[in-house]
């Protein structure tokens, strides 16, 4: 059975630090913005913080949500691409292909969660910020979208060293940056085709939801939060 | 109703074969304005290509923005012509024809500016054909799953259409004009006729060819605005998931092309003098088909509005907000006044309904129908439905110049297009002369 990826977010454990998005920058070659171009809505984060405040002052609570690419088994953003730049691969991963692209920027507009992000310009890292892209990860053109991949370049070689070692890819070998640098541990990565996997028994959780869940878009990120 | 035309048959050639020859100083002044902002426009456009498309005002989560408002008002525009004029030739309208051929004109010109947008708005514009099904060695097609192909689809139909449409009446006004013209002038105007003299038979044929295509133009025209309300009405952002989208914007395309069109011959009746074949029947008969329009277009949008309005649902009440009475209200009421208030007065009060409250009520209705597009796509993308995603948009110089720029491309286009034919189908309007 081929995998079939997919994230539990546990909302009742995330502190809203941001160390996912910090992480997913450096690991994804995400480029730069500058204070401009990022007061006017340009900066690109893969994966964000949402902050949502209950209650009146001074007794205001802040909740947390991290979004990021849903991996939606039926993407709105997929059928409306002219060129198939973005399609659902065999592991329910909701793909870009860059080369492909040629920046109608229609599937962000028919993402109702907003992740998808576009390439204004040719990208740049002021000096020596380049020296540290991460060679596992193409660093995408002006003009292009992109957005979240669960860190495809991870999956692809915890696959290689499974395949090398002959044995199936283990529960937990395959972070993605964000995961893998959670200090309160409130994301999960895993297969979901695996019943006995960790992410797959805290999708069964009770507290389970999926975001905007009632477009019918199926996501493959599950958030667990305490209904009251 | 026919126009009465007393105009003896050699004088209709005169008169509407004098514009082809020398150039006023107006003509002249004309071109150079409209040709310079045209530069202009393209020298906007290679900068956006040379810089990235982030030289324009578009950021996440506005996507679409002036490009695509521009698509579609031009697109809706070039329903001046094909439509109209379709509809007045199979319900035979006597006073059609001194109109066609400025009306089917408009439709060739605007599709050809309303085509270009899609390129405009692209990230990769050296890769466009990457959206057109051709034959290569990985054998990669479009998808012909998104409404972005349909488009492409509908609208290479419809411009292939509508020029066809356009030349076949050209026919024995060029052998006519060949006949009387001599030099390079004369080989030119021959080779366009397509070797036309005349005869019975070309008659029949070309009448039968007129017929056929008003038929086919009419379906094509109504199905390519349809396709384009699709862009929007396919997707799930909300106030653009509506059943209603395909009639709505074929009604505002209609509305705004007999705008245009009027705009268009109140300044060829001038430009050209050519008064007593413009007469104000027509104008008053044009007039009348746009209070029709205005109605159906104020219909269509109560419909929209109110079911969302009394629908209530949030992600929709937001965006509905926004237009109505949030950041676009400035907007939405000028469109209101433009679209129905002005043109229902004006035209509505038949001691009011002159050439010029025609002609006012016409560019209202111009600047409301582009006003509507926008406030279709830019509010819906500003408003998704995560509040944490919302956003805001402003143009920057280089959408201002470009789309100023195509406004001048259709002035020029216009310019070019009235020195090489008449602009009035000689043959046509004679045959009213001859009874």
């Amino acid at each position: 059975m081929p995998h079939r990826w997919g994230m539990v977010i546990d909302l009742d454990r995330c502190t809203g630090c941001e160390a996912c998005v910090a992480a997913c920058h450096a690991e994804n070659n995400i480029p730069l913005s500058t204070p401009e171009e990022a007061a006017k809505g340009r900066a690109t984060h893969w994966i964000r913080v949402d902050r949502y405040y209950e209650g009146e002052f001074p007794d205001v609570r802040v909740r947390y949500m991290p979004v990021l690419c849903q991996h939606c088994d039926d993407a709105p953003c997929e059928p409306v691409c002219p060129v198939y730049a973005t399609y659902q691969n065999p592991e329910g991963l909701n793909v870009q292909v860059y080369n492909r692209c040629v920046g109608t920027r229609y599937c962000g507009n028919n993402c109702p969660y907003s992740v998808r992000f576009f390439n204004w310009f040719e990208p740049k890292w002021p000096e020596p910020l380049q020296l540290q892209h991460n060679p596992d990860v193409a660093v995408r053109m002006g003009g292009v979208m992109e957005k979240c991949t669960f860190c495809l370049q991870r999956i692809q070689r915890a696959k290689r060293d499974a395949k090398d070692e002959g044995r199936a890819v283990a529960d937990g070998e395959v972070q993605p940056a964000c995961v893998q640098s959670c200090p309160a541990e409130a994301m999960v990565f895993g297969d979901l085709n695996d019943p006995e996997s960790k992410v797959s028994r805290m999708a069964k959780s009770g507290r389970g939801t999926r975001l905007l869940e009632d477009l019918g878009t199926k996501p493959k990120v599950i958030y667990l939060q305490r209904v009251k | 109703m026919a126009a009465a035309v007393t105009i003896p048959s050699d004088r209709i050639r005169a008169d509407l074969w004098r514009p082809l020859s020398g150039a006023g100083s107006w003509y002249v002044a004309a071109v150079v304005v409209t040709g310079l902002l045209v530069a202009w426009g393209l020298f906007a456009w290679g900068y956006q290509i040379h810089t990235g498309i982030g030289v324009v005002g578009k950021r996440r989560p506005v996507m679409w923005s002036f490009y695509i408002t521009n698509f579609v008002f031009w697109i809706g525009i070039s329903h001046a012509g094909t439509l109209i004029s379709a509809i007045l030739r199979l319900t035979h309208a006597g006073w059609r024809r001194p109109v066609t051929r400025a009306a089917e004109a408009i439709t060739v010109f605007a599709l050809m500016i309303g085509g270009l947008f899609p390129l405009i708005h692209l990230g990769r514009v050296g890769i466009f054909y990457y959206l057109i099904p051709y034959p290569n060695e990985r054998m990669l097609w479009p998808n012909f799953r998104s409404p972005l192909v349909w488009d492409l689809t509908a609208i290479f139909t419809y411009i292939t259409g509508s020029v066809i449409y356009l030349y076949l009446p050209l026919l024995p006004d060029l052998a006519d004009l060949a006949r009387h013209s001599t030099g390079p002038h004369r080989t030119i105007y021959r080779l366009l006729s397509l070797g036309w003299t005349g005869s019975d038979r070309e008659w029949h044929a070309l009448e039968r060819a007129q017929k056929l295509m008003a038929g086919m133009i009419l379906a094509v025209a109504v199905s390519v605005h349809t396709v384009v309300s699709w862009d929007f009405a396919m997707a799930v952002a909300p106030m653009w998931h509506s059943t209603i989208f395909g009639p709505y914007f074929v009604t505002g395309a209609i509305f705004s092309g007999i705008a245009a069109l009027i705009v268009v011959m109140a300044i060829i009746r001038r430009g050209m003098h050519l008064e007593a074949y413009l007469e104000p029947v027509h104008f008053d008969n044009l007039a009348k088909l746009l209070l029709l329009m205005c109605l159906l277009w104020a219909y269509f949008t109560t419909a929209e509005n109110l079911t969302v309005w009394y629908g209530n649902e949030p992600s929709e009440m937001v965006v509905f907000g926004e237009r109505v009475r949030g950041t676009y209200a400035p907007l939405f009421w000028a469109m209101v006044i433009l679209n129905f208030v002005v043109p229902f007065v004006l035209l509505g009060i038949r001691r009011l309904r002159t050439i010029h409250t025609a002609v006012i009520s016409a560019v209202g209705v111009l600047v409301g129908m582009w006003l509507e597009r926008f406030l279709i796509v830019v509010p819906t993308l500003a408003r998704p439905r995560l509040p944490a995603a919302w956003g805001t948009y402003s143009p920057t110089w280089v959408e201002v110049s470009i789309t100023v720029a195509t406004f001048a491309a259709m002035a020029l286009l216009y310019l070019i297009f009235s020195k090489l034919v008449p602009i009035i189908a000689v043959w046509e309007y004679k045959h009213v002369s001859d009874g």
